[in-house]
Order: structure tokens, then C-alpha cells, then sequence
């Protein structure tokens, strides 16, 4: 079943077009990889897949589930399912990991008319999620991503999306700014939360996550347009040569 | 005028959930005949002013004034009563100190009181005062707190002010720090008509300590002003100021913080910020934080913003499933709770984060078990 379909999407900022007509199609249980250089537009295609207003599609549509992603304001696009692991996470002071995880649990299950979770019930099911990455109390109980460090801003953006059970994950750059130990916890947890039913979307620039993520299929995403889709065999190859071969090749 | 006597006895309970303290209670600006006052730990001495000018006559004379005299507060509040507390060298009182001030009238009041809190050397001291209005007429209140904290004391100090938009409220604050001593004060404005607070301290002697915190949520024509002035006189001493406001509406607080670091006063550690996040283009602030420095060997900063809510911030929330409202909500509660998580005491923390996010929803913001119309 196709969980995401990406037609012919055309995105701009401040008048200026980033994305150039994308085309991409993810079935349910599949790992997708995007790589591509810097300012490609990479970011970008999370952002507008996530609802960010700033971003202003001009051409094209996404389906998701077989709904019309693009109608959907942000708050219900996640509680459809889709999950961005943000490439910077923002700090925001005064509201702690738990209280901002609860609040949002809640709003998840209200959405899908389900009872809301008692506060033991949700503590339980967090630390279970916590112990999957091996995190400790510490940092949930600090302000949102405030002081972090920027390898645990990203561990607390996968702690996020193992509490909220994407069907789609988005990766941006993950795993930038993690530690070795901390890759490998954090790249296992991704996986142990793999299912058929969902997929996951991997940004990045190397090798290494991929190893312990292993794609399906590999995009180069290159001036806001995919130029080349192939398997996990694309992935070494890139960590060779570079982009080169790739734009020569599209001159 | 309305007596205490008409009241409900559960006004009395204008009480924190799991919060033990000792309560007086001081409606429009007389010391109540109710409070009791005799089952104070040895050391605590509780009264109103007018006794204690006979009672107390040596702490008394000795003390009453003088802070305001040698600090720059010329106006006087010639107040006939009020609250007077005194903690003998030593004596540390477990349970918070409360000091509950009403104000009810049928016809517009003016009124004034005056404090004096005396703590002798190493005494310890938690207040925890409430500042309410019992009816809906114009009230022009001037209040004067002075506090005498002599060496090694410590004195925590929480004022919450909840009165109604007719209010007009002077509110002095003005401490004396002797050495080592420390001062933590905190002034909470959830609701009022037109507050000014004035804190005064003065670092007299070497190795004090003060913390001034402030948090004032303003919505319609609101107005606060928050005037802190602090004097370095001795060297070693450090001072921390931090207020953040959230204002909505046409509401409009002004931040005037001066730290004063006297030739004497080498080694100073200073520091202010003023936070202030706007939720309309017709809400107003005037932030200014000066420093007046007369001391070469010595650390002091300062800074203050004015801003709207973070895009970015809200997006990251609602990018996880919280709604765009319940998001603002969130961040000016964080916003808040920057302060408001500096409060020590547990409960009263809880009750004042419970309060504020009834506030930031529109919803009446009062007190457990409390009787009192506040929101009017
Ligand atoms: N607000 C903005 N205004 C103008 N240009 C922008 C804005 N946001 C992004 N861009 C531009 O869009 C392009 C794509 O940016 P994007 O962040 O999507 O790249 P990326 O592929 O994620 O790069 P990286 O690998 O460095 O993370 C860049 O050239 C960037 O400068
Ligand atoms: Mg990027």
C-alpha cells in the first residue's frame, strides 16, 4: 500500500522557489533514504511535509493514507501520523520533556477519541521508551531541549517519536551530533520500532546510520528536484565520489 | 464598610492545597481582632503595629523608619496598623508566615498599612503574602513593608497580588540586609487594576545575598510597574533580579531596575533581566535596567526583551499534536513558569502554576476553598 505519495511539488520561500517538482512515492514498511548536498532542499521537503505555513506550495499534491496531506494544518498532520525528528530542535524554556509528552499524548488520543491516559499509565509508558533508548530521568524533567547538548536534542527527538508512534518518521540528520554508543542506541530504537504498517524517511549525509538503518530505496535529492532513486548499493558509492558524477551527469 | 465578622468563616482558608502555614489576616489595612497569635513558637512575636509600639516598644523605636529613611523613598505612609513581626536571634519558624490583606468596602476606600518585619541575627523566615479584594469598588490602597534582616537572617518572601481592575495599589518593599544575610523575594501579580511595586534594598553589609523575582500577567487596561532599586553598599554582595510579564490586550507594564554599586562595595556580583512577551500589537512595555557603578573590581550585567511568541517554538509543539491554541498556551505558561519554578515551597509552586494557567485561559483564578471575588 502506498502510505506517501509526493506529486510534482513545487515549494517556495520568500518568493523563492526550493523545491522544483518532487516526485516520491513510500509504501508502508519501507526506509527511504534522502541524501543530496547542502541546500538541495532536504529540510525543506520535512517542513512542508510537517505544515510549516512559511513554506508556500505552489504546484502539486502529497497524499498521505489516502488523504490530501496539503489540506491538513500541522497539529492534525501529526496526529494523523507524521513525525519530524527536527535537524534543530527548538529550545523552549519553562515547559519539561514530560509535561510537553504528556500534553501532547493527550492530544493524540483525544483526536482519536480515545480515553485519555491516566498519569501512571503514561509514566510507565514512557520510561519502557526511555529504557528502549537508554535514556535517563535527567533530561526529561529539564526544560524542552533547553542547554541540551546537541547529541541529546536528538535523543529526545527520538524519545518523542517512540512515545508517539509515528506511521511516517523523518529523520532530518539524526544522526549529527550523536556519539558513537549513541548512534547505535539510537539507530537500534528506530528499527525496534519499525513495523509494516509504518515507514520511515532518513535524511543524511553518511554512511554510518545507514548501516544500522538499512534503506530500501536511496534518493538523491539535488536543487529541489530527486535525480536519482536506486537502492542501498547507491549509498557507498556517494561516500566514494561525492556528488560530482551526479551533477555532471544532469549537465 | 464590610467587616470580617460578615464574612464566611471559610475566607479564612484563602488556603494553598497541602500548604501549612500561620495566618493573619488584615482587612483594608486593620490588623483583625480574630488573629490569633498566642501559639507561636518561642521567638515568633506576631501583633499588630499598634500593639506593638507599646509591646515591642525597643524593636519598635529602634527599627521603625529607619529603612525607609536611609533609603531615596521620601514619601511617607503615616499608617496607624498593620503587621509586626519579629524573630529573635536564632529562631527559625518552620511554617510559612501568611498575611492575608482584604480589602471590602461598599463605597470607594482609600486606605493605608504599614508593616514591619524584624528578624534578629541567623533568624529564618518564610512569608507568604496575599493581596485580595473582597468588593467591586474603586480602591486606592498604599502599602509599606519595611524588613530589618540583621546579619546571617534569611528571609523568603512571596507576594501574591490578586485584586480587582478597579484597584489602584502602591506597594512598597523596602529591605535591610546586614551581613551574610539573604534575601529571596518574589512578587506574583495575577490580576489588579494599577500596581506599583517598589523593592528597596539595601546590601549594607559584607557577604548578603537578594533575589528579586517578579512575574505579572496583564491582560485589558492593566497596568504594573515594577521599580527595583538596589544598593551595593558593602563589598561581596551579590544581587539577581529577574521579571517576565506576559501582557495581552492593551495592557501595559513598565520594568525600572537600578543596581547602585557604591565605591566601598568591591567584588559586587549583579545581574537583572526583564522578559516580556507581548500577545497583541497594543499591549506596551517600558523595560529600563541601569546600572550606576562606583566601583572598579566588579561583575554586573543586564538585559531585557520585549518580543511576541517564537514561530518557531509554537510550530515544534504543534509539529508533535498539541493545537495552535493550546500550544500559545503552553509556551506562555513556560513563559511564566521560568519564575514561578524558582518558588520553594512545593504547594504554593503547584497553586501558582494552577493559578496562572487558569489565567492564560480566561478562566476565574482564585484561591482553593477561597470565597473571594478577586477577578472583578
Ligand atoms: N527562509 C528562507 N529564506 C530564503 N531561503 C531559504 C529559507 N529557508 C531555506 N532557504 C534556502 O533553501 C535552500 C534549501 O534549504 P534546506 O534547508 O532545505 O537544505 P538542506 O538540503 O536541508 O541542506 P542541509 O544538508 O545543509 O541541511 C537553501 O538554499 C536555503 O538557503
Ligand atoms: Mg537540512
Amino acid at each position: 500500500m502506498n502510505l506517501l505519495e509526493i506529486k510534482d511539488l513545487h515549494a517556495e520561500v520568500d518568493g523563492k522557489e526550493i523545491l522544483k517538482g518532487i516526485n516520491l512515492t513510500v509504501k508502508a514498511g519501507e526506509v527511504h533514504a534522502i541524501m543530496g548536498p547542502n541546500g538541495a532542499g532536504k529540510s525543506t521537503l520535512s517542513a512542508v511535509l510537517t505544515g510549516r505555513e512559511r513554506f508556500n506550495v505552489t504546484k502539486g499534491n502529497i497524499i498521505f493514507k489516502g488523504m490530501e496531506l496539503l489540506q491538513l494544518p500541522a497539529e492534525d498532520r501529526a496526529r494523523e501520523g507524521i513525525f519530524l525528528s527536527f535537524q534543530y530542535p527548538v529550545e523552549i524554556p519553562g515547559i519539561s520533556t514530560v509535561n510537553f509528552l504528556k500534553t501532547a499524548v493527550g492530544e493524540h488520543r483525544k483526536y482519536k477519541k480515545l480515553p485519555p491516559l491516566s498519569g501512571g499509565e503514561f509514566l510507565k509508558m514512557l520510561r519502557e521508551k526511555m529504557e528502549l533508548l537508554g535514556m535517563d530521568n535527567k533530561l526529561i524533567n529539564r526544560s524542552l531541549n533547553e542547554g541540551f547538548s546537541g547529541g541529546e536534542k536528538k535523543k529526545n527527538e527520538i524519545l518523542q517519536m517512540a512515545v508517539l508512534n509515528p506511521t511516517l518518521a523523518i529523520l532530518d540528520e539524526t544522526d549529527s551530533g550523536l556519539d558513537i554508543d549513541a548512534l547505535r542506541l539510537v539507530a537500534q530504537g528506530v528499527n525496534k520500532l519499525k513495523s509494516p504498517d509504518n515507514a520511515t524517511i532518513v535524511i543524511t549525509h553518511y554512511q554510518r546510520l545507514l548501516d544500522y538503518i538499512v534503506p530500501d530505496v536511496v534518493h538523491i535529492l539535488y536543487d529541489g528536484r530527486i535525480v536519482k532513486t536506486a537502492g542501498k548499493e547507491l549509498v557507498p558509492e556517494l561516500e566514494k565520489y561525492g556528488y560530482d558524477w551526479i551533477k555532471e551527469g544532469l549537465s | 464598610m464590610t467587616e470580617l465578622e460578615n464574612i464566611d468563616d471559610s475566607y479564612f482558608e484563602c488556603k494553598v492545597n497541602g500548604l501549612n502555614t500561620k495566618c493573619v489576616t488584615v482587612n483594608n489595612g486593620l490588623f483583625h481582632p480574630k488573629n490569633i497569635t498566642s501559639d507561636l513558637p518561642e521567638g515568633v512575636h506576631v501583633c499588630s503595629m499598634k500593639e506593638a509600639r507599646s509591646r515591642y516598644s525597643d524593636i519598635f523605636e529602634c527599627h521603625y523608619d529607619k529603612v525607609r529613611r536611609s533609603s531615596d523613598v521620601s514619601e511617607n505612609n503615616d499608617a496607624a496598623d498593620g503587621v509586626f513581626i519579629y524573630l529573635s536571634a536564632g529562631v527559625e519558624l518552620e511554617q510559612p508566615l501568611q498575611i492575608l490583606n482584604t480589602l471590602g468596602s461598599e463605597t470607594s476606600f482609600s486606605g493605608l498599612q504599614r508593616n514591619l518585619v524584624v528578624l534578629g541575627k541567623g533568624a529564618r523566615l518564610t512569608m507568604l503574602v496575599c493581596d485580595h479584594t473582597l468588593s467591586g469598588v474603586e480602591f486606592d490602597i498604599n502599602n509599606l513593608t519595611e524588613c530589618v534582616l540583621d546579619d546571617g537572617a534569611a528571609l523568603d518572601y512571596y507576594e501574591v497580588q490578586n485584586q480587582h481592575a478597579a484597584t489602584r495599589f502602591e506597594n512598597k518593599l523596602l529591605v535591610s540586609e546586614g551581613r551574610a544575610s539573604l534575601l529571596d523575594a518574589m512578587m506574583i501579580t495575577l490580576y489588579g487594576g494599577e500596581i506599583r511595586n517598589h523593592i528597596h534594598v539595601a546590601l549594607n553589609k559584607s557577604d548578603a545575598d537578594c533575589n528579586l523575582r517578579g512575574v505579572y500577567i496583564l491582560d485589558k487596561k492593566q497596568k504594573v510597574y515594577n521599580f527595583t532599586y538596589v544598593d551595593h553598599r558593602a563589598p561581596h554582595c551579590s544581587s539577581h533580579e529577574h521579571f517576565k510579564g506576559v501582557l495581552d490586550d492593551a495592557a501595559f507594564a513598565d520594568f525600572m531596575g537600578c543596581v547602585r554599586v557604591r565605591p566601598d562595595a568591591q567584588k559586587t556580583d549583579s545581574y537583572q533581566a526583564n522578559n516580556n512577551l507581548l500577545l497583541t500589537p497594543f499591549a506596551k512595555v517600558h523595560t529600563s535596567p541601569q546600572l550606576i557603578i562606583d566601583a572598579d573590581d566588579v561583575k554586573c550585567s543586564h538585559g531585557a526583551t520585549v518580543g511576541q511568541m517564537n514561530e518557531e517554538a509554537l510550530f515544534y509543539l504543534r509539529s508533535r499534536g498539541v493545537g495552535a491554541d493550546e500550544a500559545k498556551l503552553m509556551m506562555m505558561f513556560g513563559f511564566a513558569h521560568d519564575i514561578i519554578g524558582k518558588i520553594k515551597l512545593q504547594p504554593l509552586r503547584e497553586e501558582i502554576d494552577r493559578l496562572i494557567d487558569k489565567r492564560f485561559r480566561g478562566e476565574f483564578s482564585k484561591c482553593h476553598n477561597c470565597t473571594m471575588n478577586c477577578n472583578k
